[in-house]
This record gives C-alpha cells, structure tokens and sequence, in this order.
C-alpha cells in the first residue's frame, strides 16, 4: 500500500496544506485507483487533472471525494441509479457538493447508489450492482452502497451518501468505515434527487470519526434554497473525547433482540462491555414504539416518493419513450424507466395517499412517526445516547434477497426509528462476524452531532478497527 | 310551478403582482421570449426545491385583511398531484385544510377563504385540434409556471348574473387598488369560475351544482351564468335532475359544454408539502400589511354616501377611480356641487393634476355668485383643462362673465320676441315648450353669459304668460 492510501483524509490535507505532499499527486493516485475499480462503485470517475477552481488551503485540503450519484453536479451525470435520467446532466450543483468544493474538496467521482436510494443493497441501480470489497459476493448494502464500497476499498478517500432509513449507516456498517445521518435539516437537500423528502439527509463517509467530522463540518449549514434546512447550532469540533466517563448509554430492547444475528449480537455486547471499560454506564431501556418503525416508514417514504418521482414523465428531460397519445407515452416511458423497486413503492404510496385511503395508512403512520419521535424524547431524559447494531446482519450474498422486499427491508430495522425521528446517529465499525464487518450505532438528540462524534471517537480508539483492511 | 332562485358561489383564480415567481428567484413576466423566465425550480428539475415568496404572503395578507378574513397563524402547503404536461413537477404547490385567510367579507357576499398557490405552465397546442388530443405537437412555456396565484373562494351568497359580475367587479377594482394583481380577466391575471345551482324559493337546502369555466369578461360570466340558470331551470321543470359537472362557456356561442368526464376523473392525492415549512405570519408582517392597505372602494362608497350626501354613482364613480376620488375631497365648496364639477373636469382631463384643486373651487365659487353661467364655466373649464391659469383671469379676458341686472338683457329678450312674432303666437296658443325656440337666440346673442333662469323670467314677464 503506498504512503498516500495509508493517510486519512485530515492527515492527507494537513499535508497538502503544509506543502509536504502536492494536491495533484494526491488527486492522481486516488484517480488512477478510482479508475481501475473493478467493484462497480463508480458511476462516473473524473478522467482529466485535479479541478483548479479547488483552493487546497480549505479545511478539506484538496482531499478528492466521492458523491453519491443522487447529488446534482453541473455538467456531470447525475442519474440517481434509474434508467429514466440515464445521461442527465444537470444545469446546476447541489449546495451540499458546491459546500465541499467551497471547503477545498475536488469532486473525483460520482458513486453507484440503488435507484433513487430505494434499497438496502444496492443491487436496484439500474447500472448494475456494487460488490463488497471484502468479499465481492456480497453486497456492500444501500442505498449508498458504492459510496460505502469505495471509502472501504480505498478508491476515495471519503465521500458523501444520503440516508432516508439507514442508506449512510447500514452501508457503512456492512462495509467496515464509519458513516453519518445528521439531524434532519442540519445540510441542505437542495439539489439532491428526492426520494422522502421528509427522511432524506446527506452526510459523510469516512475511514474515521475524524474524517467524518470533517465532512460533515464542511457540509451542513443553512441554506435559502432550502426551507426545512437549519444548519447546525454550534461548529462541528474535531473529536477528542478517548473516554466515556458520566455516559449513559440506553440499550433499547426492541431493537437489540429478535431478528439480529449471533455474530452481531456478540460484537454488539463486546463493543457495550468496551464502554462500561470507558466508564459509561449501560441500561437496557425501551422504544415501545420502534417496532412499528419499518411499518410507518414503508408508509410515508413511499408516499413522498409517489409524488417526487412523478416529474419523471418524460416531458422535458430523462427518458422518453413515444406514445400514440399522451398517456400512453406517461406509461411507457415510466414502465421503461423504473425499475421494479421503483415501481413497487410508487404504488403503495399511491395507494396510501388515494382518496378514502389516506386516513387509514398515511395519516396512521404520521401519527405512529410522532409516537416514536416521543420515545426518544423520553429517552433523553435518562441516557446520553441509544446505542443498538446498525444492521440485523452481516453483507449478505448478491441476490439473496432480491427476491423477497420484507426481507430487504428488514435490514432498515435499527436505523428507521431514528430517521423518523429526525435525530442524527453514527454508525462505527466494531468487530468482525465470520470475517465480515459489523456497525454499532450511537444515537443522539437533535443537534447532538458533536457530542456523537466524541463518544464514538473514544469508542473507534478502544475498538481500533482498521477501516484499510480491504483496500485492493 | 314553484319559483326557482339560483344559488351561485364564485371562485376567483389571481395571478399577484409580485417581483419574482411563487417559489423561487425568477421574475415575473408577460410577452418573453418562451422560456427565458426560468430555472431548476419552477422547472421541475430534479433535486431543486421551493422556497415560498414573502412578498406573495405579504399580498395574500394584505387580501385577507382588506376583506375582512380570518388570518391563520400557521397556514401549510400541500400538494396537488395530477400528471400534465403544464404540470413540471407532477403537482402543484397550493394550500389545502389550512389556507392563508378564511372567512370574510366584501359588501354583501361573505368569503368562505383565500389560498396561495402556483399557476401552470403555458401549453400551445399545434394542428387543427387547439387541444393536446389530436393535435400534431404541444409544446409548454415555462414563463407562466410558477406565477404566485391567490384563489378567492365566496360563500354561495350571489342570486343573480348581474349580481355576480357587479360583485366581480367590485372585487377586482378593490384588488387593483390594494396593489396586488393588475387583475386583467381577457389576459388571464383574474379568472372567476361560477358553481350555480339553483333552489325553490323560500328553502335553504343547495341544491345540485355545476362549475362553470372559461368566463374571461365580466359579460361572458354574466352570459355564462345566465344560461347555466336557465338551463338547470328546464331540467327541474322537466323533472330531470342536473349532474354535477364542469362546464367550459363558449364565447362564440355563448353556450356551455361539458368537459369530459375522463379529464375531471381526478383523486389527487393531496398531502402536506414536505419540502416547505409552514408559513406562520409574525405580528410584525400583520401590521406591515394593515399598513400598507389604501381605503378601499367599499369603503370609499359608503363614506361618500353618508359624509358628502353624494348619489350611489357619483360615490363609485370616484371610489372606482380614487385618484379622482381624493382630488373631489381637496376642492373646497359644496360637496355635491363640487362633485358634479369633479365629474366635468374628469371628462375633460387625463388626470386630477391637471387642475389645481383650488382652482376648481374658484370657479365653483363664480359660478354660486352668479358671475359666471354655469354653460360658461364649461368653457372656462376646457381652458383651464387644456392650459390652466386662474378662472376670474379667463373669466375676464374671454368675456365670459355672466350679465348683470344692467337691463342689457331685457333689451335682447325684448328684440328677440319682435323677431319672432310666430314663435310668440303658439306661445300665446298655450304651447310652453315653443319657449325654447326663443332662449335659443337669445343665448347665441349673449354669447351664453345670460342666465338661463332668468331669460326663462324675463320671456314670461315681457309676453305677461
């Protein structure tokens, strides 16, 4: 492995900043890297040199990034995995990417995601799928599968995704690197292609809470194209914390037992065992309402997403395929368009919003949604932080549960609650499961990122998984 | 046969007149170049979002509070979602359960609520068809979609055509004056739709209504309205019942013809906007609102009516036209004579600056002292349209000014009647009106200085009728 792979992303651009290494070496190496991948991860790479409008003196110090294809950017395809925008070039770039690039960050390469993040696997992009760098018979999870697959492989240095239901967290957990779900409106959604409106929240991937924090400190902030985005309240802060002294952590029971794997479960109780090492204190408590969770969520994701996604009409930009009359070209280019995932939320949500349906299935999972958001609040008045497994399992194997979406969605189980409730959690690495990476959780209260990101730093110094493992 | 009264309710759509579209940056525009008033926003384009216009919640209030409605301290946003080629996201942005303004009055219709929306984008449909079946091509401007539009609801409290249209009328001239709109029904920026039913008089159940469209003058909604009446009028009396449905007004024909029923087979899902939050209207934008609201032609009317004593006409006329209206209460005197010469010089000059308010009041004054003959002030009134000056100054110069009891007058009626000895004789027959044929004369030779009450005096007095 070359000096430069060994380096993270704030030890990379310390460098670049100081002149000890130079901006274009660092862009060629990770370029040629990203190039060469061989995962899938990728679905546009930067060909030429490093952007010159990058000013490396900024926080993120001329380190190349991945973004998830969702993510508009001027010029550059932005297809959100789907067939129907296959070749879209937008006119305009997300303010979260314009945020990176403004903070030092050169965009390297888009990355492969589930069509339009719907997916726990990233085997729905219409671009075929991304393999798990630890073992390419398995999927690196999803939505933001290529972005987690090419932070852990090494084909960037970091990158960011967007999580409606767990598509940071659960895809850097299978993947073994640290991903983040910010408080809902801590970065700007302008310019990423919607899904959930209500869910959706970008942030970073990372080899190390370090890196994370970074990103995310450049990312989020208010922005005026956005109504719903508010920034954070204080400055993301480097993490230092290196215990857990005075911590309390919650255990929720409904999310820590049935339906997770042994092996999980064992790292999970390591990773606790760990803490109480630190000095935090762990209590076994309850979310009653979070078994509801994928419930609620299979309710409003795909009913925002019924609605986001009818612009695709094939009107005035993406696919459009001919029809003898008006109608018939709105079926056949949406038939041809989307895929089956796409096609399947877009009519339950269709059918929960429809007249007489409402009351009964989008109206009950907003009332259950405010329920579970009360469970955390309630919470909050005991523990610091609720601490769970971010995936029930391990990467499982290509194709295993294409064929069966409640077996898909289960996967989204640990980290749904906290996505319907709008509070920011991290998922770190710790520990292996037959040779496979496992994520442990840490949720917050809204805004609570700094103070997320120390516990999980003192956790990721105990734990010391090394995120390299599966570099090529 | 019971007598039938009809029940109508309108549903007024407004473009705002506002700086920039409804959700984002770009301005508004009429007659661009198609499509050069546009952006990632209002284009539907993927990822973008929208981002609600202050100064259209600044307008949406100033409506709600000149109409007297209940403002909502937290209004919300839903979407309208249908698929049309008009449509760039696959719904409109507009509120739903909880609208800006609700309740409400202007003169005698109550409001039933205001909302804000978005409008559509402009189709052209190209072919013989002129709709999007059987046309060779459509093809869509985007300059339109995304104009901030207020949709005013009333209560079904309108019982006639020509009541709907004088209220209209009312209403547009009460939205021009706050500002808001430049409320052009043939250009598209005020569009009424009627929902009609009709009902036995004397009962109070609604009955079966129809929502008419398509009504781009306030003749055509009158017309519109008329024929709906009466048409729902025959089927009752016929014993059939009416079908709810929408009717588009032909304004060739001046009929109604239903819409397709396919085309309003509609279930639009509509849910809360997810992308906005919602619009909760500080005190401070409430008063800044009040602030901003002129005295309305409501208003104006009735203190008019009750203040001057001024007739129920000459009240609109000026309320209608209130920079008239301000000018009529600058000029001192006699308010109703003040007001009929107000009316005089509005019928002879572009604007009230034309003629110094205290001008006015100068003439108004020679013409009560009898200095002037009021057919006179009309040419001193042209004069002082056309170029100004001081009235007693073109009074004199001109020679205008009105004969004194110097006997110069009696002399021209004298000489008048004994160049008329026929006229005199069907006088004398008993014919009265013959007067006129000597006052005629006797004008002409005083160059209308001679009043005409008194030549009227001095004709009987000299020929002892």
């Amino acid at each position: 492995m070359s000096e430069i792979l060994e380096l993270t992303a704030a030890q990379a651009g310390e460098r670049v900043r100081s002149g000890d290494l130079d901006k274009g070496e660092l862009w060629r190496a990770y370029r040629d890297r990203a190039l060469a991948d061989d995962l899938n991860a990728f679905t546009w790479v930067c060909e030429g040199d490093e952007p010159e409008a990058i000013d490396e003196g900024g926080p993120l110090g001329g380190v190349p990034i991945g973004i998830k294809d969702l993510f508009c950017t001027n010029g550059v395809p932005s297809q959100a995995g789907s067939k129907i925008l296959e070749g879209y070039r937008p006119p305009y770039t997300a303010t979260a990417v314009e945020r990176l690039m403004a903070a030092g960050a050169p965009v390297l390469a888009k990355t492969n995601q589930d069509e339009f993040a719907m997916g726990s696997s990233t085997e729905n992009s219409a671009y075929g799928p991304t393999l798990n760098p630890w073992d390419r018979t398995r999927v690196p999870g999803g939505s933001s599968g290529g972005s987690a697959a090419a932070v852990a492989a090494g084909t960037v240095p970091w990158s960011i995704g967007t999580d409606t239901g767990g598509s940071i967290r659960q895809p850097a957990a299978l993947c073994g690197i640290v991903g983040l779900k910010p408080t809902y409106g801590a970065v700007s959604r302008y310019g990423m292609i919607a899904f959930a409106s209500s869910l959706d929240q970008a942030g970073p991937f990372a080899r190390d809470t370090t890196d994370a924090a970074l990103l995310l400190g450049a990312m989020a902030g208010p922005d005026p194209c956005d109504s719903t985005s508010l920034g954070l309240p204080e400055p993301v802060r480097a993490p230092t914390a290196t215990d857990l002294k005075g911590i309390r952590l919650g255990v929720p029971e409904e999310l820590t037992g049935e339906g997770i794997e042994p092996g999980v479960l064992a790292a999970f109780s390591e990773t606790l065992d760990l803490a109480r090492q630190l000095g935090a204190t762990v209590e076994t408590m309850h979310l009653p309402h979070s078994p509801h969770g994928l419930a609620a969520y299979y309710l409003i994701a795909p009913a925002e997403c019924s609605s986001n996604l009818a612009r695709y009409d094939g009107v005035r930009y993406g696919l459009r395929t001919d029809g003898s009359d008006l109608l018939s070209m709105y079926t056949r280019t949406r038939e041809q368009g989307f895929g089956a995932e796409v096609k399947r939320r877009v009519l339950i949500g269709t059918y929960a919003l429809s007249s007489g349906y409402y009351d009964a299935y989008y109206g009950r999972a907003q009332k259950v949604r405010t329920l579970i958001a009360r469970d955390f609040t309630q919470a909050w008045e005991r523990f610091d932080f609720v601490v769970t497994p971010t995936a029930p399992g391990v990467a499982f194997e290509l194709g295993a549960k294409t064929q069966d979406p409640l077996a898909m969605y289960l996967n989204d189980a640990c980290t749904v609650p906290m996505s319907l409730a709008g509070i920011p959690a991290i998922s770190i690495p710790n520990g292996l499961a037959d040779g496979l990476p496992v994520g442990f959780q840490i949720a917050g209260p809204a805004f609570s990122e700094n103070r997320i990101l120390d516990a999980a730093h003192a956790l990721e110094q105990a734990i010391g998984f090394d995120s390299r493992r599966a570099f090529a | 046969m019971t007598e039938l009264e009809p029940v109508i309710g309108l549903e007024i759509h407004v473009q705002l007149d506002t700086r920039t579209k409804m959700f984002c940056a770009c301005e508004l525009g009429f007659g661009e170049e198609p499509n050069t008033r546009t952006c990632p926003v209002c284009l539907g384009l993927p990822g973008s979002l929208p981002v609600v216009n202050a100064q259209a919640v600044q307008y949406g209030l100033m409506m709600g509070l000149a109409l007297e409605c209940e403002i909502a301290p937290r209004s919300i946003f839903h979407r309208k979602n249908y698929f049309y080629p008009d449509l760039a996201k696959g719904y409109q942005i507009s509120q739903y359960d909880i609208p800006l303004c609700s309740g409400g009055r202007l003169g005698d219709v109550r409001l039933h609520r205001i909302h804000l929306e978005e409008d559509a984008a402009k189709l052209v449909h190209l072919g013989q068809s002129g709709r999007i079946h059987g046309s060779d091509a459509s093809i869509v401007d985007y300059n339109r979609g995304g104009t901030p539009l207020a949709e005013i609801v009333t209560e079904p409290d309108i019982h006639s055509a020509e009541q709907a249209r004088d209220w209209l009328i009312l209403l547009r001239e009460t939205l021009r004056q706050l500002g808001v709109s430049d409320v052009n029904m043939e250009e598209g920026s005020l569009r009424a739709d009627a929902n009609v039913s009709v009902r036995p008089v004397g009962t109070t159940e609604l009955g079966t209504k129809t929502e008419l469209k398509n009504m781009n003058s306030f003749r055509f909604l009158a017309q519109g309205i008329e024929a709906e009446v009466k048409r729902q009028a025959a089927l009752i009396e016929s014993g059939q019942p009416v079908v709810q449905e929408t009717l588009h007004f032909d304004p060739v024909t001046g009929g109604l013809r239903p819409l397709r029923s396919k085309e309003e087979a509609h279930d639009y899902r509509y849910f809360p906007e997810p992308d906005l939050v919602p619009v909760a209207p500080t005190p401070e934008m409430v008063e800044a609102a009040r602030a901003a609201l002129p005295e309305l032609p409501a208003a104006r009317i009735a203190r008019y009516e009750s203040d001057f004593g001024l007739s129920a006409d000459t009240a609109r006329l000026f309320a209608f036209d209130p920079g008239w209206g301000d000018y009529f209460e600058q000029v001192e005197g006699d308010p109703r004579t003040v007001a009929n010469w107000v009316t005089e010089l509005r019928a002879r000059a572009d604007s009230p600056d034309a003629v110094e308010p205290a001008a006015l009041a100068k003439l108004v004054g020679l013409v009560e002292a009898r200095t002037v003959t009021s057919g006179n002030a009309r040419v001193v009134l042209d004069r002082l349209a056309a170029e100004g000056g001081d009235p007693a100054e073109i009074v004199e110069r001109e020679d205008l000014g009105a004969l004194g009891d110097s006997g110069e007058l009696a002399g021209i009626v004298a000489k008048v009647i004994e160049d008329n000895p026929d006229v005199v004789e069907r006088i004398r027959g008993g014919n009265a009106k013959a007067m006129g044929a000597l006052v005629g004369p006797i004008m002409r030779e005083t160059k209308g200085k001679a009043d005409g009450g008194e030549v009227n005096r001095l004709i009987r007095e000299q020929l002892g009728v």
